[in-house]
């Protein structure tokens, strides 16, 4: 602390001040139980109804808004149905076929396309951007889903994601754009992006059922809003980053704001806006869950009934599904991003566009094709396969073994470490929390962020929610911790070595699209419902953002650098504290972010398992259809994500400030 | 006739006869709309046999059917907003105070009981009856030595008891204040999380007491008793003095529920014919049961189930939708 340059406001000693704000803390915490009860627990008739004027602000929205005469439910029901019609096409063509009439009486009049058109279209694709080895892997992962028997619900989930993921990709790009160039946009965006990132989609789910009506866009609504900020911010993040030497480029050659930011900018940041829609099509499939609780069908769906079957095979066959279409499409969208512009072949139409001619051969060949040989049209019933009983056997044998040791390993850890964190939290006086995190964000970042801190801090309070939130603060505090220190190792592990990585993409892209449902209930069988089993999924899916986030930032060092760094005689540990991780700091504090961002949205997930956290709050409203309390619950969640973020910042900013590499960055 | 149009997940070519029977099954309810009546389906196996005999006797009776898969809870908007219009199992035990909101909007209607109950009550798997050797009755749970063999590291030495989601109310907690039995509730977030540790404990042949209910897989596949808790009655939970406890409410076992059919409002003046055959249909505890087991157990396709059912019953379902 001592090595931060001193601002003018800054007259006490940094040290005095912290000395006697924490000696005042822990005076509070001691003794202040009996003189200051009020310090401890929120005076209940002073706690602010938010619940009950959000409900009613709710209420309001959805039943009597109006923009003239034009009721405001009916403005979203008009987005719906502009939603729904790519939808219903691209569900005619890859699951229903082209029908006539609703429901059970309807016709087909034509089937959709036959399976192995559309196993051979993806992989026509993966040939044309990324040659034969993604060809292959392309067929391997949908020849998957059709042996296992998900064909038919992974195409309805395919068609919502076909849809959302475009229109994700499209929003955060221009969204993004539009904050990076004017900095007031990004600072007034960011707080959505929080919310929207934190808020536990059942805090909303309401709302949005009544806005949009019931049904797949509802699901494709939903799912616009949970995936598209990591786009966003990313976006921002790399075209800021853009070397300035590019940007002087680009206004000698005198490019127009238009030409800047298409022809220079967003081309020179390619590579991070390729992580942002790898992002997309992750978060989205990550939705197919809850997009099926609330009429989108598909794979989650599937999911789910395996799972109350306690058929764990089942779940997990359709868990790898969406794995798989996951991989699929991340895979080819990088391949078609990265594949560079050849020159524009010559000579007949067929000549000219080989591809296109194979593709529209391949559809016509096996449409004929699959009116004789069903096989073709559909994968046949018998030639599936099914890995249940295995499974089944497996999380028996499991249990029966090995579930002493493994009930020694969790009281260890729930005695030894959660319970006694969880003890601490709950025992803090909340008035000392709020004026610590004041304090802390005023020596971090000045008044403003110590404002906002303790007023969101305070707010919590006041809204009768601080046994929770600090319940939830542990849960997640813990799991980021372990997240990072288990993500950290394993990106400088594996940044440099293209094979390592490879295959590490593949494990934290399967963690991040594999519903957690799926390992849930395994892990509830060997560990029992409560706090243990919610943290092993917490820090599951966290640690995937850990580790890709510092990644990124490891491989965007500029070589050169290491090179002189090496020229200068350093260690490799040198190179890796002084020169990797310093000029990747920005990247790996992103993570950070992250990681705790995707600890808060497992909340919601694990309240099914029976924590008492704001995540169980939300769940609770949601099967009261109180959107009200699920909302004020929601806010709580991400006003904790925003106060770790801005410090998070702060802290960097501070830390960048001192003398050394990191003022370059 | 009277002939089930194609369902739609069937793949099938163009085919002209098909058109024609489907022209003509309209004029079975000609006055009534074409629209298809959309079917809710959840996530449990018994929902989804309820919800695809409905489905299957109303296809019989001319009308156009649409299953669509929505969560337990959330599907009330929709329902509201006439997005969905029919719900075939909605518990006492679990959604009555949304179904009630939700009836109390005057946008959706209560169609009346499908005629199963609903049980839930304290279970427990039957070789705990060698450490336990009172039981099924709810005193032997009063025996210390009972409570501790059926506690864990963290509630010894008194008895886990794993209790349902928060959201599925059950007053347990009072339940063991009124009775005063060395218990401490633990909550499960989820039915599946419930059940996971069921089977779990079953493998292993470990202790279990825990809240299960009826029409369900687990009391068929899994052998074991309900706790016999003096019986319920409305006094018992309303006023302290009755029962056994003079203080306390809830000294005593849980009530039976409903089990509801609900749907949009609109579906009265919509398709009255197929609201006259959904106020009509019921089954019984014991039926389902049957068809649960053929489904989880012995890895039937509903389809196939649903099927049997229909053809079994024939008399049944055809005064359900008889003019």
């Amino acid at each position: 602390m001592t090595a931060l340059p001193a601002p003018s406001y800054q007259t006490a000693s940094p040290r005095l001040i912290w000395g006697i704000a924490l000696s005042l803390a822990a005076i509070l915490w001691l003794w202040g139980q009996t003189v200051a009860p009020f310090a401890f627990e929120y005076p209940k008739a002073l706690q602010i109804p938010a619940a009950r004027w959000i409900g009613g602000a709710i209420t309001w929205l959805v039943k009597e808004a109006a923009i003239g005469p034009i009721a405001f439910a009916d403005i979203t029901r008009f987005v719906a149905d502009l939603i729904d019609l790519p939808y219903r096409a691209t569900l005619a063509l890859l699951a229903t076929g082209l029908l006539s009439g609703e429901g059970s009486s309807a016709i087909q009049l034509w089937p959709p396309l036959p399976w192995v058109a559309v196993v051979g279209l993806l992989a026509l694709i993966g040939l044309y951007a990324g040659g034969i080895p993604l060809a292959l892997t392309v067929t391997a992962c949908m020849t998957f889903i059709a042996v296992f028997g998900q064909w038919q619900s992974a195409m309805v989930t395919l068609a919502s994601i076909i849809v959302a993921v475009p229109l994700g990709v499209a929003g955060g790009l221009f969204l993004g754009i539009a904050a990076a160039r004017r900095p007031w946009l990004d600072r007034a965006m960011k707080p959505f992006l929080d919310l929207m990132q934190t808020m536990p989609v059942f805090a909303y789910l309401v709302p949005i059922l009544i806005l949009f009506g019931f049904g797949p866009t509802a699901a494709i609504v939903a799912t616009l809003i949970y995936a598209m900020p990591p786009m966003i911010r990313i976006t921002t993040l790399a075209l800021q980053r853009v070397p300035s030497e590019i940007h002087d480029l680009g206004r000698m050659v005198g490019c127009t704001d238009r030409q800047m930011t298409w022809r220079v900018l967003v081309p020179s940041a390619r590579e991070p806006l390729l992580v942002g829609v790898n992002q997309v099509i992750m978060q989205s499939l990550n939705m197919v869950i809850i997009a099926s609780m609330i009429g989108a069908g598909g794979l989650g769906f599937d999911v789910l009934n395996a799972l109350r079957r306690l058929d764990f095979g089942a779940g997990l066959e359709a868990g790898l599904a969406i794995v798989a279409l996951a991989i699929t499409l991340d895979r080819l969208s990088q391949a078609l991003a990265r594949r560079n512009r050849a020159a524009i072949p010559q000579g007949n139409a067929l000549q000219r566009h080989p591809y296109l001619a194979a593709a529209l051969a391949l559809i016509i060949a096996t449409t004929l094709l699959g009116l004789l040989i069903p096989a073709i049209q559909t994968y046949p019933e018998s030639a599936r396969l099914t890995t249940s009983p295995f499974w089944a056997a497996a999380v028996e044998w499991i249990n029966i073994t090995f579930f002493d040791t493994l009930e020694a390993i969790k009281n260890a850890v729930l005695l030894g470490l959660l319970i006694p964190v969880k003890r601490f939290l709950l025992s803090l006086p909340w008035v000392a929390v709020v004026a610590m995190l004041g304090l802390l964000g005023w020596r971090l970042g000045g008044w403003r962020l110590g404002l906002l801190t303790a007023s969101l801090s305070f707010l919590i309070a006041a809204t009768g929610q601080w046994e929770k939130a600090m319940i939830t603060v542990y849960l997640c505090g813990i799991a980021s911790l372990i997240a990072m220190a288990i993500g950290l190792p394993i990106a400088i592990a594996v940044a440099e070595r293209e094979r390592a990585w490879t295959i590490t993409r593949a494990i934290i892209d399967t963690l991040q699209t594999l519903p957690s449902f799926v390992y849930l209930m395994p892990v509830v069988m060997l560990f029992r419902v409560g706090d243990f089993t919610a943290l092993i999924a917490v820090v599951a899916y966290a640690v995937v953002a850990s580790i890709r986030y510092t990644v990124l930032g490891l491989q965007g060092v500029d070589p050169r650098l290491i090179e002189a760094g090496r020229a200068m005689g350093c260690t490799d540990w040198q190179i890796l504290t002084r020169i990797r991780l310093r000029l990747a700091l920005p990247e790996i504090l992103l993570g950070l972010n992250q990681t705790i961002m995707f600890a808060l949205a497992m909340l919601v997930i694990t309240a099914l398992v029976g924590t008492r956290d704001l995540g169980q709050d939300v769940y609770i409203a949601l099967t009261k259809a109180n959107p009200g309390n699920g909302l004020v619950a929601g806010l709580a969640i991400a006003f904790i994500a925003i106060i770790a973020d801005r410090l998070i910042h702060a802290a960097a900013d501070a830390q960048r400030a001192k003398p050394g590499l990191g003022a370059q960055a | 006739m009277r002939r089930s149009t194609p369902f739609l997940s069937g793949f099938r070519p163009l085919g002209l006869a098909a058109v024609i029977a489907a022209t003509t099954a309209f004029t079975a309810a000609a006055q009534e709309s074409t629209d298809p009546i959309k079917l809710t389906l959840h996530d449990w196996t018994g929902q989804l046999i309820t919800t695809q005999l409905m489905g299957e006797v109303l296809k019989k009776a001319g009308y156009s059917v649409e299953y669509v898969q929505a969560d337990y809870l959330a599907q009330f908007p929709g329902l509201e907003s006439g997005d969905l219009h029919v719900a075939m199992e909605l518990w006492d035990t679990t959604a009555r105070e949304a179904l009630d909101a939700s009836v109390a909007t005057g946008n959706t209607e209560n169609f009346g009981p499908t005629g199963m109950k609903a049980k839930e009550e304290w279970w427990y798997p039957i070789y705990m009856k060698e450490l336990c050797p009172g039981l099924p009755n709810w005193e032997a749970l009063k025996d210390p030595a009972c409570a501790e063999a059926f506690s864990t590291a963290e509630t010894a030495p008194k008895g886990r008891y794993l209790g349902g989601p928060v959201t599925w109310g059950g007053y347990d907690e009072e339940r063991i204040a009124a009775l005063d039995l060395p218990f401490e509730v633990i909550h499960a977030g989820t039915d599946a999380a419930l059940f996971a540790e069921l089977e779990s404990a079953y493998q292993r042949q470990a202790p279990i007491i825990l809240w299960i209910y009826d029409p369900h897989w687990a009391p068929a596949k899994f052998e074991g008793e309900f706790v016999e808790f003096p019986p319920y009655s409305a006094e018992c939970y309303n006023d302290p003095a009755v029962g056994l406890n003079p203080d306390a409410a809830y000294d005593c076992g849980k009530p039976f529920g409903e089990i509801w059919k609900a749907g949009w409002v609109g579906v009265k003046d919509k398709w009255p014919g197929a609201h006259k055959a959904i106020q009509a249909f019921t089954l019984d505890n014991k039926e389902m049961g049957l068809m649960i087991t053929e489904v989880d157990l012995n890895g039937k396709a509903i389809e196939a189930v649903v099927a049997d059912w229909m053809a079994a019953n024939e008399a049944r379902w055809s005064t359900w939708i008889a003019k």
